[in-house]
């Protein structure tokens, strides 16, 4: 029963957080829900037993990313009149496309197997081990090759990030 | 039952800590007072013992002002989310054998993911003030504490590798032979310079520069929300000295022989955390206050290759030793 509770109190806070965000006319207030939001998908991580993740989502979306959002709102300064303007004419568009995507998961919600037999990783083998020691396995052996690529993209953008910041130095 | 215990846990270690927070201020006026020949708080009770409280009393009485235009709920959340974010982190710092309120096996990760939300308590203080001098406040300190996150966390990253966990109490008994600032100390380095950063303390308090920016981000803010900063600040201090203590100094592992086997663990544990809040105030007292632009490259160009260098080397020795079959 507890379990449910739980799980019944994210589910409608991380779905009310969303609304929060998309609806608030002050971009700096979005932000802040938006954290809210990510502290709240952590806790359903943890939820799952997968406390790294847990971290990883803290640190990398609510530390790193949602930092930086908060830089680039606050250092634009938009104006209310701006802001009415170009963020709050696309309603229609996305009233639409997402009316289209919950038909779409309303479809495809009875294909899904609620309690899957559990795998190679059940919760067991992964405590018995070590969150970070089994991703550290996987990610190495299984799919080194996929992640070696995420890395070689994020090195691009690097690049391309200290690129565009030399050009306007030199001219 | 378990809950309970827990709570009552959780109330002591904070309410101790907010008493140490205290007189860690007193510890602090008068460790510079003496250092610059000085006698420091001596009025208030002997020796100026009572001088804390009567400070704290002060702030609770005082007026709460809050500025035309500021954002106001923003401006209300904005030190409580640093105080709670240095509070949380409490949690997972083991004092002695078998005591810490959540023995967390991603430990290390938690207390990094707690630093990086609690720079949103400067960074919405600065903008919700509604004041320039708030605001470049705000601004310096987060991009200092992001930059520095990064070579703090991987300053660990030998730490977590050596004794094989992120778990902190696991941490510890790893270094139950020696400590391991003995086989890390350019990580040790690494993690004493960018906590002094991370906390935005001297020589790297450029988000309070009272020459340039009256008081930094916290510049409006008034009587007790104006306390709440100040208590996160010198938590802050404690909870970084303590990572430092657990994962490079040993914890509560002390001498034993002699007389000093009848020590408790608790007493290693605390001499070791005063002596880096010691160290933060003598630097304090020593160096002074870096300019921006050498603050942001020191970080990048010097601390986070060499914290690259230690994983690396760190990495070599440690496999050398015991080389890993890979299995594709």
């Amino acid at each position: 029963m507890l379990p449910e509770l739980f799980f019944a109190y994210f589910a409608v806070t991380i779905t009310g957080l969303s609304i929060l965000v998309i609806t608030r006319k002050n971009p700096v207030h979005s932000v802040l829900w938006m954290l809210v939001l990510f502290i709240h998908i952590a806790a359903l991580y943890v939820f799952l037993n997968a406390e790294f993740l847990a971290a990883v989502q803290i640190i990398v979306y609510a530390g790193a990313i949602l930092v930086l959002f908060l830089f680039v709102i606050m250092l634009l300064n938009l104006r209310k009149e701006e802001i009415e303007q170009k963020f709050q004419k696309q309603w229609p568009l996305g009233m639409l496309a997402g009316t289209l995507f919950i038909l779409f998961f309303v479809i495809i919600l009875n294909k899904f197997a609620v309690f899957p037999a559990p795998g190679e990783y059940s919760i067991q083998a992964i405590q018995g081990e070590g969150n970070i020691m089994v991703i550290g396995k996987v990610l190495y052996t299984e799919y080194l090759l996929p992640f070696e690529i995420a890395s070689l993209v994020l090195l691009v953008a690097i690049i391309g990030a200290v690129v565009l910041a030399k050009k306007k130095i030199s001219e | 039952m378990n809950i309970g215990i827990t709570a009552i846990k959780v109330v002591i270690v904070i309410s101790v800590t907010m008493l140490h927070v205290a007189y860690v201020v007193y510890f602090e006026r008068k460790v510079i007072g003496h250092m610059q020949a000085r006698l420091g708080p001596m009025r208030v009770g002997p020796h100026g013992l009572l001088q804390p409280i009567a400070d704290g009393i002060k702030l609770f009485f005082k007026e709460d002002i809050i500025p035309s235009g500021a954002d106001k709920p923003i401006f209300y959340i904005a030190p409580v989310i640093g105080v709670i974010a240095v509070l949380a982190s409490l949690a997972v710092i083991p004092l002695w054998e078998g005591f810490s309120i959540a023995d967390l096996n991603i430990g290390v990760l938690y207390i990094l993911a707690l630093s990086s939300v609690g720079a949103y308590s400067v960074i919405l203080a600065g903008w919700a003030s509604n004041s320039k001098y708030s605001f470049l406040g705000g601004l310096r300190s987060s991009a200092q504490v992001i930059s520095y996150e990064i070579a703090l966390g991987l300053s660990l990253v030998g730490i977590m590798m050596l004794s094989g966990s992120a778990n902190l109490s696991d941490i510890v008994r790893a270094q139950s032979d020696y400590p391991f600032v003995l086989i890390q100390p350019l990580a040790f380095f690494v993690f004493l310079v960018s906590m002094i950063a991370e906390t935005n303390r001297a020589p790297f308090d450029l988000p309070e520069a009272e020459s340039e920016l009256v008081a930094g981000y916290f510049t409006e803010y008034s009587g007790m929300r104006f306390g709440l900063f100040f208590m996160a600040e010198y938590a802050a201090m404690f909870i970084m000295s303590a990572v430092a203590t657990v994962c490079f100094l040993g914890g509560w592992n002390g001498p034993d022989f002699w007389v000093f086997s009848y020590v408790p663990k608790i007493a290693w544990f605390l001499i070791k955390v005063y002596a880096l809040i010691f160290f933060y105030f003598w630097i304090r007292a020593t160096l002074p206050r870096y300019r921006y632009d050498q603050l942001m490259g020191l970080g990048w160009k010097l601390f986070i290759p060499l914290a690259l260098v230690n994983i690396g080397v760190t990495g070599l020795v440690k496999e050398s030793s015991n080389p890993i079959v890979i299995k594709l």
